[in-house]
């Protein structure tokens, strides 16, 4: 297990034992490869910088323009809280849809077939506009009396329009993705857990989901980054706070559309880079035990008591199946 | 745990009533006929062995008595209560999810291929199902967790992942598992056809310690040694039937029918 490890770390000195230092196959091609990259790179960097029309001193004015740190901010909420609302349904969704009640298998399956298969932005514009169709939410008895009433109008405002579109569209295809996740998991898990006596809803959530999150997280980050750039269809609702939306307000203001295409650009890759470091960490956490067992916490208490009660148990059958 | 103080005293008490009833169970997969009326009973404390070819339908008999397959036709009775069921005025009931989770407490599972679950510990896969079902207190069920590793001879390797284990240990923790659920009955589905073969050993040992301590097992195995040394009963199936079944040295011995001594001779 971590046998090879230790022969690279610590070679022991004096045992008289020869390690073998082996001269590496050479690659001068790769170097060669290198050296173009840069060259074009560094062109590429140069005309950039050169050409007056990138306007770079109007890229500088607004990176950090109130307005654009504000839509950055905005974009992220929408973001955030839409990607929130997507995976709770989604991980519902899924679970119906491997349900052993019909109701629910089929539930599920409508909603995905309808916020799937429905324009993002149609449902975005049908979200701005529900304060017209629907003037008043009201609470009371069926085809009876009513108890309460709002205006749909200030319950849902263009920031809960907006993140309720992008938020239910987007939980259609991860329910897809969840799904796959979830059935990926050998069917020996959900059998040995159930022979537990531990009831199906259980072990989707505790034994089934957790593996099957090896499976979903590269592609839902996938979706959350692909859903940082959806959020600029939110000019649909109408909303207008968000980057694309500022920016390019910004832009006709001041007739120069590229230095600020070029501010919303690295705010999107600014945040995408962000989202990438976390979603490092959340697939570490996910593929304890399978991917990174090295890193695993090996805890020395349990140990440590074992060893008081017996002699450890000779190294037997330890060098095999480990990783 | 099950345990009683005096090993196998089971195994002179013939007028104790049987903790497993099969009685003419039939079980089809579409059109194949995979049990074809079986017949068989374990009293409390027996170690049952069943031996017989691939595709006999002795998984799936224990798959039967533990639910995770419906039976066509017969009964399953453990500690006389109908496994699966629920008989009202001579028609069966389907149970509720609720209910053969219930059932499926009392009874410990093996499996060929061990399924543990690989994102938890040694420790955590054994104290998973009394902390989560039986709502144990975390510190009880690990120091319970900690007796049976003990007991199979893994207290060293609480905290390490099925993945760092052998396919032996792997094994032993599964048996520890299943054991913390304290279950009055321990399936076992060829617990040791997975492994190398040096790594056999440490497993049976485990299931010899288990049978001398009182516990009731079926245990569908292809080691005749095993069955020789440590059943009460020996079953062989064929095609979905049982062929022949009683003391296992006799058997193994002298074996009465063709297709059994056929078996035997190639196994062996």
């Amino acid at each position: 297990m971590s046998r090879a490890f230790e022969r690279r770390s610590t070679p022991r000195s004096g045992s008289g034992l020869e390690l073998i230092d082996a001269v590496p196959v050479r690659h001068p091609w790769r170097w060669v490869g290198a050296a173009l990259i840069l060259l074009i790179v560094a062109l590429a960097a140069q005309s950039m910088v050169t050409n007056p029309k990138f306007y770079w001193k109007t890229f500088q004015t607004y990176l950090f323009d109130v307005l654009v740190i504000q839509g950055v901010g905005w974009t992220l909420i929408l973001t955030v809280t839409s990607m929130i609302i997507a995976i709770v349904l989604a991980i519902l969704l899924a679970f119906m849809r491997q349900s052993d009640n019909p109701l629910f298998r089929y539930v599920s399956w409508v909603w995905v077939w309808f916020f799937r298969g429905t324009p993002v932005y149609t449902q975005l514009l049908f979200w701005g506009s529900i304060g017209a169709l629907y003037p008043k939410i009201i609470v009371g008895v069926p085809f009876g009396p009513e108890l309460l009433s709002w205006d749909t109008a200030t319950v849902i405002n263009a920031t809960v329009a907006a993140i309720v579109g992008l938020g239910l569209n987007e939980s259609a295809y991860l329910a897809e993705i969840f799904r796959a996740g979830l059935k990926s998991v050998d069917n020996g898990q959900m059998e040995a857990a159930e022979a537990l006596g531990m009831r199906r809803g259980k072990v989707m959530w505790r034994i089934i989901l957790p593996q099957a999150m090896r499976v979903i997280i590269p592609p839902t980050g996938n979706e959350t980054i692909g859903m940082l750039k959806t959020t600029s269809l939110v000019l649909a609702v109408p909303f207008t706070l968000d980057l694309t939306f500022v920016t390019n307000a910004l832009a006709s203001r001041t007739f120069l559309p590229i230095p600020l295409l070029m501010v919303a650009a690295f705010w999107y890759l600014v945040i995408t880079s962000v989202l990438m470091v976390g979603q490092f960490y959340i697939e570490r956490h996910f593929g304890k035990g399978v991917d990174n067992v090295t890193m695993a916490p090996v805890k020395a208490t349990a140990v440590v008591a074992a060893a008081h009660t017996k002699p450890p148990a000779q190294a037997d059958g330890t060098t095999e199946g480990g990783k | 745990m099950t345990e009683t103080t005096s090993p196998n005293t089971s195994r002179t008490l013939t007028d104790v009533k049987p903790l497993v009833e099969i009685q003419g169970v039939h079980k089809f997969f579409g059109e194949h006929h995979v049990l074809q009326g079986i017949d068989m009973t374990v009293k409390p404390g027996e170690v049952s062995v069943i031996i017989g070819p691939s595709g006999s339908g002795k998984s799936t008999l224990l798959r039967c008595i533990n639910l995770l397959e419906t039976i066509s036709a017969g009964r399953i009775y453990v500690h006389n209560d109908l496994i699966g069921f629920r008989e009202v005025d001579g028609k069966l009931h389907d149970l509720t999810t609720k209910q053969i989770a219930a059932q499926r407490r009392e009874i410990g599972m093996v499996f060929q291929r061990f399924n543990l679950f690989p994102h938890k510990t040694a420790l955590q896969n054994v104290i998973e199902a009394p902390t989560q079902v039986k709502h144990q207190s975390k510190s009880a069920a690990k120091l319970k967790a900690l007796e049976l590793l003990e007991m199979v001879g893994l207290s060293d390797r609480a905290n390490f992942y099925p993945s760092q284990l052998s396919g032996g240990q792997q094994q032993r923790v599964a048996i520890a598992r299943a054991l913390a659920m304290e279950p009055e009955l321990m399936l076992f589905d060829e617990p040791t056809s997975a492994l190398d073969p040096e790594l056999v050993g440490d497993v049976l040992e485990v299931m010899k310690k288990l049978a001398a301590s009182g516990m009731t097992m079926i245990v569908v195995t292809h080691e005749i040694g095993f069955a020789r040394e440590v059943g009460d009963t020996l079953t062989f199936m064929d095609a979905g039937v049982v062929v022949e079944s009683g003391n296992p040295r006799d058997i193994i011995a002298n074996p009465q029918h063709h297709r059994t001594q056929e078996f035997l001779s190639r196994v062996l």
